[in-house]
């Protein structure tokens, strides 16, 4: 049969199976060769809350989803146009994102009744027409993996073990993909066990012939590259390019990096990562908790360190105190917070935006603070870089806001060179002439950074109200209330750097929607398709929230109305409402999920609709 | 920046006044942080370290005023936390000499945590705890060091809290130098503090330090001429422990038990009683003596109950970065961004 190859813009594929079934690999070697083949890409991992849960369990399933494209894309992906599943569970979770008429690739193997019972169905789907509204192809993976390794001499287990490249060798031809980058893969990977990197290459290259010579399989698809702008690209992860940020501000202050840290999720994979570029003279500590890791960056930050504390919802709260001590004494310091699904331990292996009150407002007395947030993985990178910019340049804690979806999402990353990153000027007081330890620069009312070690500059400082110049404790009123406003419109001065905010979409108009942090994808996607359909829809998105943008407010009021979705019941509204007096609406989703695109798309609709 | 300096030549010898601030010393009159205050600015000038590269760190009580009057570095940080802030700096500044000065409270009540964790890293840090067994700065709670009890503003019917042995804990941390000492005995304040200078890794002081407003007279009967010999034991490494106005008591180790024998007695022998042993690699006989507490026939051990070498967390951290660099290679930006799979978007024409 002459199989055809159809051309298709846009593909979102999703590999999901048991914890020990391989997904994570599958779905990375997919991204890597989509990237190769020119490909623009969003993906996302999405792990079991239990690090060991049952085999064949619901609880146990993992996933990987890869959106490529050959037209800009912006996330990755919502609803599925291929699903590959290698047991019942895995279907059972995952088959609501694939779409109708999507692609259903199946493992048969474990269709067996226990890991049916497991996955909580009653018959099994693939004998009762429960699937019938999608293209199913089911195929004994597993078995076929054993037939194809059986003169290798493996056990049953190593044998079965390489049937998620078979998967892939599948998913290869169904895509068209180059096999090449994951022959080189499985070499290395396996080069001290060559008999193990043949069976992975047999079952790699059996998935994609069984596609290629069984009549099951009818036509392919192709997608192909997209138009990015020319340079150099490596895929990258929000938690990758925040590590890269840390150590290239490090680099360009000439400070050395501190990380003070307490394992948590979806935290932790930054302090694992830094670990491993001591280098670069990077120090990380696991402390003994939140409130020690702050403390720490604090202590390494009085001695001169560009300090970092990471955390989420939960330890930002722990390290509330020590961060108004920050305030107080005036020391730099980037405090991340990779958000996750609250209160409390809430969905831990889940994305939230619920933290933004928190860090604007979550501190005793008058201790205003820096707070910035990343809305895609690579822009994670420059948006680090730029609270220890600032932090340095202001000398104040900055708070870096990110959250898991942007954490463990990855996207093709146009690095930079080194050469062209912004400088961090930094100039530790030496000169005790004249020496005051809170006498501020103009331009910045940034106080010195004198650091211990610096003879003739000792002085002392602490949490107490400090007198204006000298530093010196002071309970006198006005001084305190002079201390407060200085602090205050130190952190506002900060404005003065903030770039004009950029619109996508009409300067004015019928409606403005306003996101910060990981909806860009989504509502970007959704603003472009309404501007394609001819509506008067612009977006702009915000790093900086506080101080915010110079000009937002002139911005919102060009526009009749103003969207403010966010993954949270209505905190950016609160602040843009507050702040404004405009009358912006919210489109709120608190179930742990990013938005879809055409969530947003239905409420522009309704608005422009004119309905409340 | 952030290397370890050569220890600098001060050009010439420093005295007690170059240690002491200009600011007021707002302790109330006759507390016994005012001994201490002074025997630390005696102490400094004989450590040769040069005044810029001395750092006292506090947490949040009467006692942490303590570094607004030394005319060093100071930081006068938040409750219990400055175990946490040291660490951080002393981690990435292993050219400075760190000191933190904290409270029964600020140190074993919120900052428990910190301090054993501090112990137990055994960072090269020194650790004063003022013990005075009350909360001064709040006007005189019960402390966990405070005595089932007692009477204080929180505990009308008596503290039915029971206390913390700080030498105990800080060995039960896996602390590498342990003492006590009196703010009234200077003698053995400024020896003991020495000692501690020397020491590298944590080394924890706990000092007696009589709060004159809301505990007065906590340690009256360790410090007074009348009691203090029949009361209080000086431990030294490989000598047996004496006490007693003439040195006529000592101490004996039956089973895990310690008694007190009569040296005047015919029957008592000197041979019998326990040789102190500071350096042993094991905390047990230094846990033993630490039960001791003044009471129930048995004399208070003051001075050092554990010296032993252990390696610090920041050495050992320095040493990872060193040696990172030295496999590795300094790092290079570009080098980094360009790692892993990379690819290439040409222009199209
Ligand atoms: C977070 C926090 N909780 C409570 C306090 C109030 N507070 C200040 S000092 C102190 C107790 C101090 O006792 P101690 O450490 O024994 O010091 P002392 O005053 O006896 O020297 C308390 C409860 C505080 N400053 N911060
Ligand atoms: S309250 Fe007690 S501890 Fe505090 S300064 Fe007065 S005497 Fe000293
Ligand atoms: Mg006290």
């Amino acid at each position: 049969m002459e199989k055809v190859v159809r051309q298709l813009e846009d593909v979102t594929i999703r590999f999901a199976g048991d914890s020990g079934d391989g997904m994570q690999i599958t779905g990375a070697q997919f991204t890597n060769v989509s990237a190769l083949m020119g490909n623009d890409l969003g993906t996302f991992p999405d792990f079991p809350a239990e690090i060991r849960a049952p085999a064949g369990s619901l609880a146990g399933v993992t996933s990987f989803q890869v959106h490529f494209s050959s037209r800009e894309i912006f996330t990755p992906g919502e609803q599925c146009d291929a699903l590959v599943v290698m047991n019942p569970a895995a279907l059972r979770v995952h088959l609501g994102f694939l779409r109708p008429q999507g692609i259903l690739l199946v493992n048969t193997e474990e269709f067996k009744p226990r890991n049916l019972t497991m996955a909580g169905y009653a018959s099994n789907p693939l004998e009762d027409q429960s699937l019938s509204a999608y293209q199913v192809f089911s195929v004994n993976m597993t078995k076929l993996t054993r037939e194809a390794v059986k003169d290798l001499k493996l056990s049953v287990k190593e044998s079965e073990r390489c049937k998620n490249f078979f998967a892939l060798g599948m998913a290869y031809w169904l895509y068209q993909r180059s096999m090449e980058p994951t022959v080189q893969f499985i070499r290395d990977k396996f080069s001290k066990r060559p008999e193990l990197a043949e069976a992975n290459l047999r079952a790699l290259q059996a998935g994609r012939n069984y596609c290629e010579n069984t009549e099951q399989f009818g036509s392919s698809y192709r997608v192909p590259a997209a138009k990015l702008r020319p340079g150099r690209y490596r895929n990258i992860t929000g938690t990758t390019a925040t590590v890269l940020g840390m150590i290239a501000a490090g680099q360009k202050s000439g400070l050395e990096v501190f990380l003070g840290s307490y394992p948590i999720t979806p935290a932790s994979e930054i302090l694992h990562q830094l670990s491993r570029y001591k280098n670069f003279g990077v120090r990380t500590v696991q402390a003994e908790d939140e409130i020690a890791s702050v403390c720490m960056a604090i202590g390494a930050a009085y001695g001169g360190s560009l300090a970092f504390t990471t955390t989420s919802g939960p330890g930002v709260n722990l390290k509330a105190e020590a961060v108004s001590l920050a305030i107080s004494v005036e020391l730099p310091l980037v405090l991340c917070d990779i958000q996750r699904a609250g209160p409390s331990t809430g969905m831990p292996t889940k994305t939230e935006q619920g933290d933004l009150l928190q860090v604007l407002y979550g501190r005793h007395g008058e201790s205003p603070i820096a707070v910035l947030a990343g809305s895609r993985p690579s822009d994670c990178f420059d948006t680090i870089y730029e609270c220890a910019r600032i932090a340095v340049r202001y000398m104040t804690p900055v708070v870096f806001l990110s959250d898991l979806f942007l954490a463990f999402g990855a996207e093709p990353w146009m690095f930079p060179s080194s050469a062209d990153l912004p400088p961090i000027p930094v100039r530790f007081r030496t000169d005790p002439e004249g020496f005051q330890p809170f006498q501020r620069d103009l331009e910045t009312l940034a106080r010195p950074w004198a650091i211990p070690g610096t003879p003739g500059l000792e002085h002392r400082i602490g949490g107490l109200e400090k007198e204006h110049l000298t530093g010196n404790v002071s309970y006198d009123p006005k001084n305190h209330e002079m201390m407060c406003r200085l602090r205050a419109e130190k952190i506002e001065k900060i404005a003065q750097e903030i770039p004009p905010t950029r619109i996508d979409g009409p300067e004015s108009g019928d409606l403005l929607v306003v996101g910060w942090g990981s909806t860009y994808g989504a509502i970007r996607t959704a603003t472009e398709k309404k501007r394609e359909e001819g509506k008067s829809v612009s977006h702009v998105h915000l790093r900086h929230l506080n101080p915010l943008p110079p000009d937002l407010g002139s911005i919102l009021y060009r526009f009749e109305h103003v969207l403010v979705p966010e993954i949270n019941l209505g905190q950016l509204l609160k602040v843009l409402r507050a702040r404004y007096l405009v009358p912006a609406v919210g489109l709120n989703k608190v179930q742990g999920q990013p938005f879809e695109t055409t969530e947003i798309e239905a409420k522009i609709d309704s608005i422009l609709r004119g309905e409340p | 920046m952030n290397q370890a300096a050569a220890p600098e030549i001060a050009s010439r010898p420093l005295t007690k006044k170059d240690f002491e601030s200009d600011q007021d010393v707002r302790w109330c009159p006759g507390c016994g942080d005012y001994a201490i205050l002074s025997q630390v600015q005696k102490v400094l000038p004989e450590l040769g370290i040069p005044r810029e590269k001395l750092v006292f760190i506090s947490g949040i009580g009467c006692s942490s005023r303590f570094p607004y009057y030394m005319n060093t570095y100071g930081f006068h940080t938040i409750h219990g936390r400055a175990p946490a802030i040291a660490s951080g700096l002393r981690a990435s500044r292993p050219d400075l000499s760190v000191w933190v000065i904290t409270g029964d409270g600020d140190a074993l009540s919120i900052g428990g945590n910190h301090f054993i964790h501090l112990l137990r890293r055994n960072l090269d840090v020194r650790i004063l705890l003022f013990n005075n067994r009350i909360y001064g700065l709040t006007k005189g709670q019960y402390s966990p060091t405070s005595e089932l009890g007692k009477v204080t503003a929180s505990t009308p019917m008596g503290s039915i809290d029971y206390p913390f042995n700080p030498i105990s804990l800080a060995l039960g941390a896996e602390a590498t130098f342990v003492a006590r000492t009196l703010d009234r005995d200077l003698a053995h304040l400024h020896e003991t503090l020495r000692r501690a200078a020397a020491h590298r890794g944590t080394a924890f002081v706990e000092i007696y330090q009589n709060c004159n407003i809301f505990n007065d007279g906590a340690f009256e009967v360790f410090t007074e001429k009348e009691t203090k010999l029949a009361h209080v034991a000086r431990l030294e490494h490989g000598k047996p422990i004496l006490y007693g106005p003439k040195n006529e008591k000592g101490i004996r180790l039956k089973g895990f038990q310690l008694e007190s024998i009569d040296l005047s007695k015919a029957e008592a022998r000197m041979e019998d009683l326990l040789v102190y042993d500071a350096h042993c690699p094991d905390a047990t006989l230094a846990m033993i003596v630490s039960r001791m507490t003044g009471e129930n026939n048995l004399p208070l051990p003051i001075g050092v109950f554990r010296s032993v070498s252990r390696p610090c967390y920041d050495d050992s951290l320095n040493e990872q970065v060193r040696k990172a660099k030295e496999m590795m290679g300094p790092g290079d930006l570009d080098e980094l961004f360009n790692s892993g799979d990379t690819w290439v978007v040409q222009p199209s024409s």
